[in-house]
C-alpha cells in the first residue's frame, strides 16, 4: 500500500470517528428530550392514578428519591458525564447497574440477531436466485410472493400463532421455561432461540429477497453476462459466480441495514417469546419512565448501530474489489 | 474473460464464496443443532399425553411452583408498591398487623388481637409471640412503631400514608403491645392496616437495604432476581402461620398474556392471573382450568361535575338514562363481568341497579337534556387510556354510540396511559373513562374522592356538605349494621346525583395446572395463599 492510500484511509477513518461521536451526541440529546417531553415521569409511571393520593410534601420526597427534581442541564450534564466515565447509571426497579443489565441483554440480542439474519440469508438469497433465474414466470411469481408473505406477515402475528400452536399440539414450549444463556445451557437456549429467530427471519428474507432479485436482474443484462453465455459458460455457474457475485454490493448494504436494526432489540418477538433483550431493556425502562435506562441503552443501541454500518462499509471492500482499488 | 476475471481476484472470490457458505452452513448447521434437540431434550420429553401433568415432574421438581406474571417489579420497597405484579411478590415477603380473609373479612396477622376503647380512639394490638423476620431477628412492637412512624412521616413518601390519616401517636408500652391513639373513631383503619403498603419492616433498615434484599416476616423470603428474567423465593420455614407447603415459588416474567396461557398448556408455567377476557376465554376453551373472580376495582365513565355542561344535575341525569350497562359490558368486555353500582367491597356492596333509571331510558334522557336547556344536543369530551386494559376503548366507543341515541355526541380523545394519567390526576377532563381499584372498605375506597378534604376530591370533581357528614359518620361507625346502612346512604346519594356512571366489575382469571391445589385467588388480586398451595 502506498503511503498516499495509508494516508487516505487514515483521513477517511478519522471523518468517520467524528461522524460517529456527533451522531452519539445527538442521539444523547434527542432521547433526553424526547423522554423528557412526553407527559409523565416515573412517579406516575410506578404510582399510576394512585399517585393523586400523595401530599404534595410526599412528591417533593419522591422526586428527590428519583433525581428529576434538579433542573434539566444538571440531569443532562450529570447523566452524560457519568456515561463517559463507564457508569451508566442504577435502574431504581430492579436495583442493578444499567451497565450490568446491558452486558446481560446485549449476547443475548447478539445471538438473537446473528441467527435471524442467517436464516434471512438462507431463505432469502436461494429465493432471489429462482426468482431472478426466470423473471416474471410462475417460479418467480411463486418466490416473490413467499418473499411478500414476509414483509406483509406482523410478526406479532407470526410469533403469536406458532407459540399458541406448538404448545397446543406438542405441549411443545421452551420459551416458558425459564431463559437459559448460550453459555448456561446451549441446548435450552437454542430451542428458545429458534421460535423468535425463525419469526425475525422470516420477516427479514422478504427484503433480502427483494434487494437480491433487483440487484441480480440489473446485473444479468449487463455485458459481461452475456459474454459469459457466448462462451458457453454453464447458466448455474453464471448465476453464481458472475451474476450473484456482481450483486453482492445491494445485498450486503440491506443485509447490514437490518441486522444493524435487529441490534436495537426487536421488541415485539423478544415480548412475545419472553427473550430478555436490549428491546425488552428499553421497552420496561420506557414503561416504567426509568430515564436512565432508556437514556444510556438506547445510546449503547446507536452506538451499536453506527460499527455496524462501519463494518458493512468495510466488507464492500471484501466483496468488491471495484471498491478496494478506488 | 472469464478466466481473466477469475484469475484477476481470486481470493475475493474464496472469500465472498466461503463467506456465503459460511453463513448457509451455520443456518443448516443451527438448524440441524435445533432439530435434534427439540426431539431429545428434557423438555420435548416432557411432552406428556395430555391428562397427565407434565409439569409436576418437570417445572416444579422440588416443589417451587412457577407463576407467570406479565412483567417485573418495578418497585420492591412494599410501602411504595402499587403494580399488581410487586404487590404479589411482596405481599408473600411481607407480613402486616392485620390481613383479610378470602371474603375480605378482617383477621388477625402480626397482631393476635386488639380491642378499641369505648369512644374509639384508641386502639391496641396484641402482637403474637414467635413472629421473627427472615433473618431472624424477632419482631417486637418497636418495629410496629418504628414502620407506622415512618408511614406517617411525609418524607418517607409511603403510598398508604393518608390510611393513618386519623392516627396522632402510636406507642409502644411494652414489646408485644402497640396502642395507636386517634383523633376520632376510624372503623377503616383495620382493612386499611392489611395491605402490603403498611407492610412491618424491621426498625432500622433501611429502604435500599430492603429493595436489595427484602427482609419481612411473612411465608416465603426472598432468594434471588434477575431483573426482566424472574424473580424465586424460598418457604420461611419459620413463618408464624407455619412453613408454607411449597419449597418455593419462582415468579416467571412472561410479557405476553397469551404466550402465558402457552406456557401453562405445555406445563412449564402452573398459575397465572389472567387480565383479558379474551385471552381467558381461549385458554378456557383449550382445557385450561379457569377460576373467576370477581374485582373491587370498577369501571366506570367518571362525570367531572366541576366543569361545564356536567356541573348540570339533569345533564348528568341525561347521561345516567342513556347507558344500557348490560351492553357496555356484553360488547366491551365479552358480558364477562357484572353490573356494580359505587361500592363493590362484598360487605358493602351497592344495589346494582338503585338508580335513577334502573333500566335504559331514552325518553327520560332526552326530558333531562331539555330541562337542561339541551334539547338540540349537546357535545361532551371524554378521555380514554389506550394499552392500559384490554377493555378502555371498546367501553368509550359503546358508550358514545348509546349517548349518541339520546342526542348527546361524546367526544372521545384516546391517548397513551402516560397523558391519561396526567390529564386524569390534573382533573383536566369532561368526563373519563377509568378502571378504578376498589378496597375493602368503603370509606378507604371513596372517602378520598367524595369528601371535600379527600386527596382526590379534585378529580373526583364532586362535594357535598352531606356527602361530608355521611362519610364521617361511616368513619366513627364501628357496628357492622349501622354502618353498612351509612354506606347504602352513601351509595344512593351517589347515584341519584349521577356523581359517576358506575358501570361493571371485571372477573380476574386464575389459571393453573392441574397439579396445583389449594390456591384461593382473591378479589384484591392478592396472591396470599400460595402459603397454602400445594403442588403434587
Amino acid at each position: 500500500m502506498t503511503d498516499q492510500r495509508v494516508r487516505r484511509r487514515g483521513r477517511r477513518l478519522a471523518r468517520r470517528l467524528v461522524e460517529i461521536g456527533l451522531t452519539l451526541v445527538g442521539v444523547a440529546v434527542l432521547v433526553f428530550v424526547t423522554l423528557r417531553v412526553i407527559p409523565g415521569d416515573q412517579i406516575t409511571a410506578s404510582l399510576g392514578t394512585e399517585a393523586g393520593d400523595l401530599t404534595s410534601a410526599q412528591l417533593d420526597a419522591l422526586r428527590a428519591y428519583y433525581g428529576i427534581d434538579e433542573p434539566l442541564v444538571n440531569q443532562f450534564t450529570g447523566w452524560l458525564g457519568s456515561v463517559l466515565t463507564g457508569n451508566l447509571g442504577v435502574s431504581q426497579g430492579s436495583g442493578q447497574s444499567v451497565l450490568d443489565m446491558t452486558l446481560s441483554a446485549l449476547p443475548i440480542t447478539l445471538e438473537l440477531a446473528v441467527i435471524a439474519t442467517a436464516i434471512g440469508l438462507v431463505i432469502g438469497i436461494p429465493l432471489a436466485l429462482l426468482s431472478a433465474s426466470r423473471p416474471n414466470s410462475l417460479r418467480d411469481a411463486a418466490a416473490q410472493t413467499v418473499g411478500l408473505a414476509g414483509l406483509a406477515i406482523p410478526s406479532f402475528l407470526l410469533g403469536s400463532l406458532l407459540i399458541a400452536y406448538v404448545s397446543k399440539w406438542f405441549r411443545y414450549n421452551p420459551n416458558s421455561l425459564g431463559f437459559a444463556r448460550l453459555q448456561e445451557d446451549p441446548s435450552l437456549n437454542l430451542q428458545q432461540m429458534l421460535f423468535p429467530a425463525l419469526v425475525l427471519g422470516f420477516g427479514l428474507a422478504a427484503p433480502i429477497m427483494r434487494t437480491a432479485r433487483s440487484s441480480l436482474l440489473e446485473v444479468q443484462s449487463q455485458d459481461f453476462v452475456r459474454t459469459a453465455h457466448g462462451k458457453g459458460v454453464a447458466p448455474g455457474r453464471i448465476r453464481t459466480r458472475h451474476v450473484l457475485r456482481a450483486a453482492l454490493i445491494p445485498i450486503v448494504t440491506m443485509t447490514g441495514i437490518q441486522f444493524g436494526y435487529l441490534l436495537g432489540g426487536a421488541i415485539v418477538v423478544e415480548q412475545i417469546f419472553s427473550v430478555p433483550g436490549l428491546g425488552r431493556q428499553v421497552l420496561l425502562g420506557l414503561q416504567q419512565k426509568e430515564y436512565a435506562v432508556v437514556q444510556s441503552t438506547v445510546l449503547v443501541i446507536a452506538l451499536l448501530f453506527v460499527l455496524v454500518n462501519l463494518v458493512t462499509d468495510q466488507l464492500y471492500r471484501v466483496v468488491d474489489p471495484r471498491v478496494r482499488a478506488a | 474473460m472469464e478466466d481473466e476475471f477469475t484469475m484477476q481476484h481470486p481470493r475475493t472470490r474464496r472469500r465472498t464464496w466461503s463467506a456465503f457458505l459460511g453463513l448457509a452452513l451455520a443456518g443448516s448447521l443451527l438448524a440441524t443443532v435445533a432439530g435434534p434437540t427439540v426431539a431429545q431434550s428434557p423438555v420435548a420429553s416432557m411432552a406428556a399425553p395430555s391428562g397427565t401433568s407434565p409439569a409436576a415432574s418437570m417445572a416444579a421438581p422440588s416443589g417451587t411452583i412457577v407463576v407467570g406474571i406479565t412483567s417485573d417489579v418495578d418497585q420492591m420497597f412494599p410501602w411504595k408498591a402499587t403494580q399488581f405484579q410487586a404487590v404479589a411478590v411482596l405481599g408473600n415477603i411481607y407480613g402486616t398487623l392485620t390481613e383479610l380473609d378470602q371474603d375480605l373479612n378482617v383477621v388477625p396477622g402480626i397482631a393476635e388481637s386488639w380491642e378499641a376503647s369505648e369512644d374509639g380512639t384508641t386502639l391496641t394490638f396484641h402482637i403474637r409471640d414467635g413472629v421473627t423476620f427472615q433473618d431472624g431477628t424477632p419482631l417486637t412492637s418497636a418495629d410496629v412503631k418504628a414502620s407506622l412512624d415512618a408511614i406517617m412521616d411525609e418524607a418517607t413518601a409511603a403510598v398508604a400514608r393518608s390510611t393513618l390519616g386519623s392516627v396522632t401517636a402510636v406507642d409502644a408500652p411494652d414489646p408485644s403491645t402497640v396502642v395507636l391513639t386517634l383523633s376520632g373513631a376510624d372503623a377503616g383503619i383495620l382493612a386499611g392496616l392489611s395491605t402490603v403498603n403498611m407492610a412491618i419492616l424491621p426498625a432500622g433498615a433501611t429502604e435500599a437495604a430492603l429493595s436489595a434484599q427484602p427482609n419481612g416476616t411473612g411465608p416465603f423470603a426472598f432468594a434471588s432476581r434477575t431483573p426482566n428474567e424472574s424473580i424465586s423465593l424460598v418457604a420461611n420455614p419459620d413463618y408464624w402461620g407455619g412453613a408454607p407447603k411449597l419449597a418455593g415459588v419462582e415468579f416467571r416474567i412472561i410479557p405476553d398474556e397469551t404466550s402465558i396461557v402457552a406456557g401453562i398448556q405445555a406445563g412449564n408455567v402452573n398459575l397465572a392471573v389472567l387480565n383479558d377476557p379474551l385471552v381467558a376465554q381461549n385458554a378456557e376453551s383449550d382445557g385450561i382450568a379457569i377460576t373467576r373472580t370477581p374485582q373491587l376495582a370498577y369501571h366506570v365513565l367518571q362525570l367531572n361535575a366541576a366543569k361545564a355542561p356536567l356541573d348540570d344535575l339533569n345533564v348528568r341525569l341525561a347521561i345516567t338514562c342513556a347507558i344500557d350497562r348490560q351492553q357496555v359490558l356484553d360488547t366491551a368486555a365479552l358480558g364477562e363481568g357484572e353490573i356494580t353500582g359505587p361500592i363493590t367491597s362484598p360487605a358493602y356492596r351497592s344495589d346494582p341497579n338503585a338508580r335513577p333509571c334502573p333500566t335504559r331510558d331514552l325518553d327520560k334522557a332526552k326530558s333531562y337534556l331539555a330541562a337542561a336547556g339541551h334539547a338540540d344536543g349537546l357535545t361532551v369530551k371524554t378521555i380514554v387510556s389506550q394499552g392500559e386494559y384490554a377493555t378502555s376503548v371498546n367501553e368509550a366507543q359503546n358508550i358514545q354510540a348509546q349517548l349518541a341515541d339520546a342526542g348527546i355526541t361524546l367526544d372521545v380523545e384516546t391517548m397513551d396511559i402516560d397523558t391519561y394519567v396526567k390529564r386524569w390526576l390534573d382533573a383536566d377532563f369532561e368526563t373519563a373513562v377509568a378502571l378504578n381499584g376498589g378496597r375493602p372498605d368503603p370509606d378507604g375506597m371513596y372517602g378520598r374522592y367524595f369528601t371535600s378534604t379527600g386527596n382526590l376530591n379534585k378529580v373526583a370533581g364532586f362535594s357535598s356538605p352531606e356527602l361530608d357528614a355521611l362519610f364521617a359518620q361511616g368513619k366513627a361507625t364501628i357496628d357492622p349494621t349501622a354502618r353498612k346502612a351509612i354506606y347504602d346512604q352513601i351509595s344512593t346519594y351517589l347515584e341519584d346525583n349521577a356523581v359517576w356512571e358506575w358501570l361493571f366489575t371485571s372477573d380476574n382469571y386464575t389459571a393453573t395446572t392441574p397439579n396445583v391445589s389449594g390456591f384461593v385467588p382473591m378479589a384484591n388480586n392478592s396472591l396470599q395463599y400460595l402459603r397454602q398451595t400445594e403442588l403434587q
